[in-house]
C-alpha cells in the first residue's frame, strides 16, 4: 500500500467512525465520506466493505455507481459547475448555455477539462425551476442565467 | 397550567413582539428561489446597513412567500404596522429602501411591488397584494407560514399557533380519533397517487408491531416541481408537527424524513426543525407527558430520480441502490427494515396540523368534489409569474396560468402545459378549461402529479419538449426492470431519429407497443407511464410529429437548436467516473480477506 493511499484510507475509518453506528447505511457512510474527500477513492470502497459486516465490495461498489452525484476514482477538481437541463431549464435554453460552457471549458460532454480546474456536470433538476435556466458554481446557485452572464462566470473562477 | 401551554405563552409573546411591536421586522427570502436570484448579497447588506445606521429592527431570514419571480424579496414591516414588498432587490438599493422606511419615513417607490394587508392611510396608489388575483386565489394552509417566519426558529410557528393541534391531539384526543379526522377530511396523498390519506394509516395503524415507521417523501426530483423543497425551507415545523400527528394515529415509532443529499437549504432547515422540537419536548420520550414518544431522523439519498418511488424509497433509506420492490407485501405490513410502515409525501403531511387543529369537516369544505382541501402549484417555464401558489381544488388550469401566472412571457400564445413531472406529458391548450380536481384532471387524461406546471409558448415545438422529457426518463430509469431499461432508450433514439427528420411513422407505432410493454412488465410507475411522454404529445401536436415525419421539417426550428443530454449508462455503472478503472470485483466474499 502506497503512503497517499494508506493516509487516505485513515482519512476515511476516521469518517466511519464518527457516524452513529446504529444508523449508518452503506449509503449513507459514502455519502459522509463524499462529503468530506469530494470523491470516492478506491480504498472507500474497501473501508466500506470493511466496516459492514456481510457487505461485499461488489454490493458497496454497486451503490456507489448507482446513484449520479458521486464522483468515483479520480480526486476532485477545484471547481464543480453543474447545469440544469431538465424540461424548464430547456425551454428557457439550457441547450445554448450548456453548448457554451463546454466550448468554454473546451469539453465535449460531461467531465474534467484537461488541466484538471474544473469538472462539468448535467443535472437533472437543480430545484429553483422559477428561477430557470439554473447553474450550480461550486455548489452556488444562480439563476437566469445568460449564455454571457454563463461564461463570465467561469472566466471568473482562478 | 399544562407543558404546552406554557411553551405557548412564551412563544406567543414572542411572536407578538416581533409582528406588531413598534420594532421595524425586516424579512427576506432565502429559499432555493432566493438564494438563486441573489438573495444571500441581500441579507448580508441588510445586516451591515441595519448595524451601520443603529436600527433597531428584527431581521430575519424567511422561507418563500410564492412569487419567486420577484425574488430577492425585501420585505419591511415599518412601525406603523405596514408591511411593505420590494422585489428584485440588489444590494445597491437596499440602503435607499430602508433608509427611506425607516429613517425618513418617506417610501421609495421604486422596487415596491405593494403592501401586505393593512395600508397606511395617504398610501399614494400603493396597492394592497392581498386584494390582488394573485394572493387573494390562493389560499393557504400548508404554506401558511411560508414567508411569514423564520423557519429556524420555532417560537415563531408556535406563536403563529403550530403545535397547537399535536397538544390538542395529544391531550383531548385518542388517536382513533386523530385518525377519523384526516378520514373525515377527505384528505387524499399529494404525492400524485392521491390514495386517500386516513385510509392508508388505518392499513398502518392495524399492525401490532412495537417499530413502526412513517416515512416522509421528499425525494422531488419532478423538473418543475419545487413545493415539497419550498415546505422544508418556509416551514419545516408543520412537517415535523404533521409527521408526530400521523405517529400518533397509527401508534407508529418513528418518522423519517428523506430529502436527496446537496439540497443544502431544505436538509439544514428540517434537522434543525427537528433538534428544536426535541428541546422543546415535542419529540422523543413521552411527549408534553402524553405517553406517547416518537423520534424523527433525516435521511438522505444521492441522485436517482427513480429514489422518490415508495419501494425504492425504502431500499435507499436501507443504504442500497434505490430501485422499486415488487409488491405485495405492502409497506404496511413489510416496509423499510421489515417493519410496517407508511410513506406520505410532504405536502400531504403539511395539511395535517392544520386539520387537527380545525377539524376535518373545515378541511372537507374547501376544493371540490372528492379533491378536498388545496393544491399546491409550481409554475415554471415561460411564464409572467413564475412561482409556488396554494390554490383551493376546484379552480381550473387557465385561471392559474392567466390570473396567478400573470400569463405567457411576451405576449405570446400559450401552446402546451407539462405537468405532472416528466411522466405525466403533455397537454394542448385545451389543458387551460380543466379544472383542477383530481378525478376531472384523471378524466381528461392530464395528470397533476406533484403540482408542477411548465408552460411552453407557441416557440416551441413539441417534439423538441418531448425529447427532453425522454431524455430524462431515460437517463433515470433505474434498469431493475429491462422493459423499462431497454424500452426508454429505444424511446428516445425514436424521439431523436423523430427530431432529426430520420423517422418513419412505423417507428411511431414501435414506440406504442413498446409503451404497452414497458407499462405490462415494470414494477414502479416509470416504466408504467414511460410512453406517456410520447402518448400525450402525439394525441396534442401530432401535427409537429407530422411536420418532422413527413415534411422533414421542425414547426419552430427548436428541434435544430443546440441540445445536450447526459448519457445513462445504468445499470452497469455511473456515467460520472472520468478516468475510471475497473475495480477489482471479488465474485465470493469479501475482498479484503
Amino acid at each position: 500500500m502506497t503512503k497517499i493511499s494508506s493516509t487516505l484510507a485513515i482519512e476515511i475509518r476516521e469518517v466511519l467512525e464518527s457516524l452513529d453506528a446504529r444508523k449508518a447505511t452503506v449509503l449513507s457512510s459514502l455519502l459522509a465520506i463524499h462529503d468530506e474527500l469530494n470523491y470516492l477513492p478506491k480504498e472507500a470502497i474497501e473501508e466500506v466493505a470493511a466496516y459492514f459486516k456481510e457487505v461485499s465490495v461488489n454490493d458497496v461498489w454497486g451503490v456507489a455507481t448507482f446513484y449520479t452525484n458521486f464522483r468515483i476514482h479520480a480526486p476532485p477538481t477545484k471547481h464543480q459547475i453543474e447545469v440544469c437541463w431538465g424540461p424548464t431549464c430547456h425551454l428557457m435554453g439550457a441547450g445554448a448555455i450548456l453548448g457554451a460552457v463546454q466550448r468554454e471549458l473546451n469539453l465535449n460532454g460531461e467531465g474534467d477539462t484537461s488541466d484538471g480546474r474544473v469538472c462539468l456536470k448535467y443535472n437533472t433538476c437543480i430545484g429553483a425551476c422559477s428561477q430557470a435556466p439554473v447553474i450550480m458554481v461550486n455548489h452556488k446557485i444562480i439563476g437566469k442565467v445568460t449564455l454571457e452572464s454563463a461564461v463570465k462566470v467561469l472566466k471568473e473562477l482562478d | 397550567m399544562s407543558l404546552f401551554t406554557e411553551i405557548e405563552t412564551e412563544s406567543k409573546s414572542i411572536w407578538r413582539e416581533i409582528e406588531s411591536g413598534e420594532k421595524p421586522f425586516i424579512r427576506i427570502g432565502t429559499a432555493m428561489c432566493g438564494i438563486a436570484a441573489g438573495a444571500n448579497a441581500v441579507v448580508d447588506e441588510v445586516k451591515s446597513f441595519v448595524s451601520n445606521n443603529n436600527i433597531d429592527a428584527t431581521v430575519s431570514e424567511v422561507g418563500c412567500i410564492g412569487i419567486c419571480f420577484a425574488e430577492p424579496i425585501l420585505d419591511i414591516k415599518i412601525p406603523d404596522g405596514t408591511r411593505l414588498l420590494y422585489g428584485n432587490v440588489n444590494p445597491e438599493n437596499v440602503s435607499n429602501i430602508i433608509d427611506g422606511c425607516l429613517l425618513k419615513s418617506d417610501i421609495p417607490k421604486s422596487k415596491l411591488i405593494g403592501s401586505l394587508g393593512k395600508i397606511i392611510e395617504d398610501n399614494d396608489g400603493i396597492s394592497d397584494l392581498l386584494q390582488a388575483p394573485i394572493f387573494k386565489l390562493q389560499n393557504k394552509i400548508a404554506l401558511r407560514n411560508a414567508g411569514e417566519i423564520d423557519p429556524c426558529d420555532i417560537n415563531q410557528y408556535i406563536g403563529r399557533g403550530g403545535y397547537s393541534g399535536l397538544n390538542k391531539a395529544l391531550t383531548e384526543m385518542k388517536s382513533e380519533e386523530v385518525l377519523q379526522q384526516v378520514m373525515d377530511s377527505g384528505l387524499r396523498g399529494r404525492g400524485g397517487a392521491f390514495f386517500a390519506t386516513g385510509l392508508k394509516w388505518s392499513f398502518l395503524s392495524k399492525s401490532n408491531a412495537k417499530e413502526k415507521y412513517i416515512l416522509c417523501n421528499c425525494e422531488e426530483g419532478d423538473p418543475g416541481a419545487f413545493n415539497d423543497k419550498g415546505i422544508l425551507e418556509s416551514d419545516p415545523h408543520t412537517l415535523v408537527e404533521g409527521i408526530i400527528l400521523a405517529g400518533y394515529a397509527t401508534n407508529s415509532s418513528n418518522g423519517i424524513v428523506f430529502v436527496r443529499h446537496g439540497h443544502f437549504g431544505p436538509i439544514n432547515k428540517i434537522e434543525t426543525a427537528i433538534s428544536q422540537a426535541y428541546e422543546k419536548g415535542l419529540l422523543g420520550k413521552d411527549i408534553l407527558g402524553s405517553g406517547f414518544s416518537f423520534d424523527v431522523d433525516v435521511s438522505l439519498t444521492g441522485e436517482s430520480y427513480v429514489a422518490g418511488e415508495e419501494t425504492a424509497l425504502m431500499d435507499a433509506i436501507e443504504g442500497k441502490r434505490s430501485m422499486p420492490r415488487s409488491k405485495p407485501p405492502f409497506p404496511a405490513a413489510f416496509g423499510v427494515w421489515g417493519k410496517p410502515t407508511n410513506i406520505n409525501n410532504v405536502k400531504t403531511l403539511a395539511y395535517i396540523p392544520s386539520i387537527i387543529e380545525k377539524g376535518g369537516e373545515w378541511f372537507k369544505n374547501i376544493g371540490v368534489n372528492k379533491s378536498t382541501g388545496t393544491a399546491i402549484i409550481c409554475l415554471s417555464g415561460k411564464i409572467n409569474n413564475p412561482g409556488l401558489y396554494e390554490v383551493p381544488l376546484g379552480i381550473s388550469i387557465g385561471q392559474v396560468i392567466n390570473e396567478i401566472g400573470g400569463g405567457v412571457t411576451g405576449g405570446n400564445k400559450i401552446k402546451l402545459l407539462q405537468t405532472g413531472g416528466p411522466l405525466g406529458g403533455v397537454l394542448g391548450e385545451a389543458g387551460l378549461e380543466i379544472n383542477i380536481d383530481f378525478d376531472e384532471m384523471a378524466q381528461a387524461g392530464a395528470i397533476l402529479g406533484s403540482g408542477g406546471i411548465i408552460v411552453a409558448d407557441e416557440t416551441t415545438c413539441a417534439v423538441d419538449l418531448t425529447r427532453v422529457l425522454v431524455a430524462f426518463c431515460q437517463y433515470e430509469s433505474c434498469g431493475k426492470c429491462f422493459p423499462c431499461r431497454l424500452g426508454m432508450s429505444q424511446m428516445l433514439e425514436t424521439i431523436n431519429n423523430i427530431a432529426e427528420y430520420k423517422a418513419s411513422e412505423q417507428d411511431l407505432e414501435k414506440c406504442r407497443r413498446i409503451g404497452g410493454a414497458m407499462q405490462a412488465g415494470s414494477l414502479c410507475g416509470h416504466g408504467q407511464l414511460g410512453f406517456n411522454p410520447i402518448r400525450s404529445a402525439l394525441q396534442h401536436f401530432k401535427s409537429d410529429f407530422d411536420s418532422h415525419v413527413f415534411e422533414k421539417k421542425c414547426p419552430t426550428g427548436g428541434c435544430e437548436s443546440e441540445y445536450h443530454f447526459p448519457v445513462s449508462t445504468k445499470p452497469y455503472g455511473s456515467s460520472n467516473s472520468p478516468n475510471s478503472e475497473p475495480i477489482n470485483l471479488v465474485l465470493n466474499g469479501k475482498a479484503n480477506q
